[in-house]
């Protein structure tokens, strides 16, 4: 029966999840160092504490990832449509698009961050910020939009090439079919790579805290030094474990309620 | 005037030349069907047509016009020959009536009630009514293939392709997909069909055209061609074809 074997299933799972831990726990709080462990990493006292520092810190992180994600995502997705132009009239274009992706994916994120954050206010243009964090924002986006517009160039090109000749043979330009019929299903397709680096682009904000701009990592280093206790590091790491969760049963919905309307019901 | 000339048309894919030198009259209202071996150039001679494949030599003139000159609005072009593809090539990620009106809103201009209505009038025709807010995935291949012709059809073209359009069906839904062609014939309109179904090909065309390597080798009304074809190689394929029982 499909039901008792669905049952069972559950049970065995259940169980062997609780021995799992339990086993895990037991290594770790009988390890010779826990008692030191305990005390600088997981001080309920010190937790209370930071955290409602770290936490309105944090709302920096939030603030970096959203501006930064909202100009990643149209930066990307020009990039991408300008690597997938055919013709060899816009061999140019394809090639300075190769070019940048190269090179933002090629050097580490804190290194155009420190160049960036360090170099671009020290030109003191007229009209152009300061402010670290606003330097930190536009190192993530060439960053991530050099790794996205992969991600959307891959779902470009995963549509068949007859979708494309179907919109062509009904008189659509190129323009319109990319728009209408090839974008469309692309972008569905690459759903869930495309979470893959807004997480890691959440994570990569607390790099911007390498230039002095105080988001939930550097908080939690200024408390950190203060106490000479780490654990408002583990408090930061909760934070952002809180945010990239929801995210990504966010997008298992937005997955499923796509296939539930193209193979579900037909009204 | 005829509905569509081809000329002395060569296609070559790499160092293989797939189109040898098509010469092609159409009449208007005239149903030609194109018979031969796969890989005998009918696909490729379609898709020439309506400029999906660009040609080497030749010309082709459609309703008077030159479409082959390079000077020519390929989108213009295309809105008025309908193409159907064997694979339907339907759009997964929208409703049957979207697929439908895609092209008359953006390519036409047409306001979009209007192409929905339009679309509502030939989904009734084909017997599609109840399936107009469905979404491709959720129709049998029968279906999708009758969806496709109305959305070609949706131009109101002067002219339709058919590219062996039965050729990914079960064998149970050939009939209702012949019968929508039977239909468009019976209605006056001019089709160019590539098909493998000789019995089909017997009914409907006022001529069929044997492909073989690149030429169109015999060319006649379907009783001659299809009972006592003169060339050995047009014999050779029917044999092949009526030992399968296709014919």
């Amino acid at each position: 029966m499909a039901g008792g074997e669905g049952r069972r299933a559950v049970t065995v799972a259940l169980l062997s999840t609780i021995v799992f831990f339990t086993l895990l726990v037991v290594a770790i709080t009988h390890a010779p160092g826990w008692p030191e462990v305990r005390r600088t990493f997981f001080d309920w006292g010190q937790f209370k504490n930071s955290l409602p520092e770290i936490s309105s810190a944090f709302l920096l992180n939030v603030k970096m990832f959203c501006i930064a994600e909202a100009f990643i995502l149209v930066f990307a997705l020009m990039l991408a449509v300008v690597r997938s132009l055919p013709g060899p009239v816009f061999f140019p274009l394809r090639a300075l698009g190769i070019a940048y992706a190269d090179f933002f994916r090629g050097v580490p994120t804190i290194l155009v961050i420190a160049l960036l954050g360090f170099g671009a206010p020290a030109l003191q243009l007229k009209h152009v910020p300061l402010s670290t964090t606003f330097w930190g924002i536009v190192a993530l986006i060439l960053v991530y939009t050099a790794y996205v517009s992969e991600v959307y160039r891959a779902g470009i090109e995963s549509v068949h090439p007859s979708q494309d000749a179907a919109a062509r043979s009904l008189g659509l330009t190129h323009w319109q079919s990319l728009r209408k019929v090839i974008l469309p299903q692309a972008v569905r397709r690459v759903i869930p790579p495309l979470l893959n680096d807004f997480i890691g682009l959440q994570k990569d904000t607390a790099l911007v805290g390498f230039l002095g701009s105080v988001e939930a990592f550097k908080q939690s280093q200024i408390d950190a030094a203060a106490t000479f206790n780490y654990t408002p590091f583990v408090a930061a790491a909760l934070l952002f474990v809180a945010l990239t969760i929801p995210l990504a049963r966010f997008t298992d919905w937005l997955v499923a309620r796509d296939r539930r309307r193209r193979q579900g019901v037909t009204t | 005037m005829s509905a569509l000339e081809v000329q002395g048309v060569r296609k070559s894919f790499g160092k293989h030349e797939v189109l040898r030198g098509i010469d092609l009259d159409v009449a208007e209202h005239e149903v030609v069907c194109l018979i031969g071996a796969s890989g005998s150039g009918k696909s490729t001679l379609l898709r020439c047509v309506n400029l999906l494949e660009p040609i080497d030599a030749g010309r082709i003139v459609v309703g008077g016009d030159e479409i082959s000159s390079g000077r020519v609005d390929v989108n213009r072009v295309r809105r008025r020959i309908g193409i159907v593809f064997q694979a339907y090539n339907l759009f997964p990620h929208m409703s049957v009536v979207r697929n439908v009106t895609l092209a008359p809103t953006l390519a036409l201009g047409l306001p979009r009630a209007k192409a929905e209505e339009e679309a509502a009038r030939l989904l009734e025709r084909f017997g599609l009514a109840d399936k107009r807010n469905a979404y491709p995935d959720n129709l049998s291949g029968g279906q999708q293939q009758r969806v496709a012709i109305v959305r070609a059809l949706a131009m109101r073209p002067q002219l339709m392709l058919l590219d062996e359009v039965t050729s990914a069906l079960d064998p149970e839904l050939v009939a209702e997909v012949l019968d929508v062609i039977r239909e468009l014939a019976a209605g006056g309109m001019t089709m160019l069909i590539a098909t493998h179904e000789m019995g089909f090909a017997r009914d409907i065309a006022n001529r069929v055209c044997f492909l073989d390597a690149g030429v169109i080798l015999e060319q006649g009304p379907p009783e001659q061609i299809l009972t006592v074809p003169s060339e050995p190689r047009t014999q050779q394929f029917l044999h092949r074809i009526i030992e399968a029982g296709r014919l």
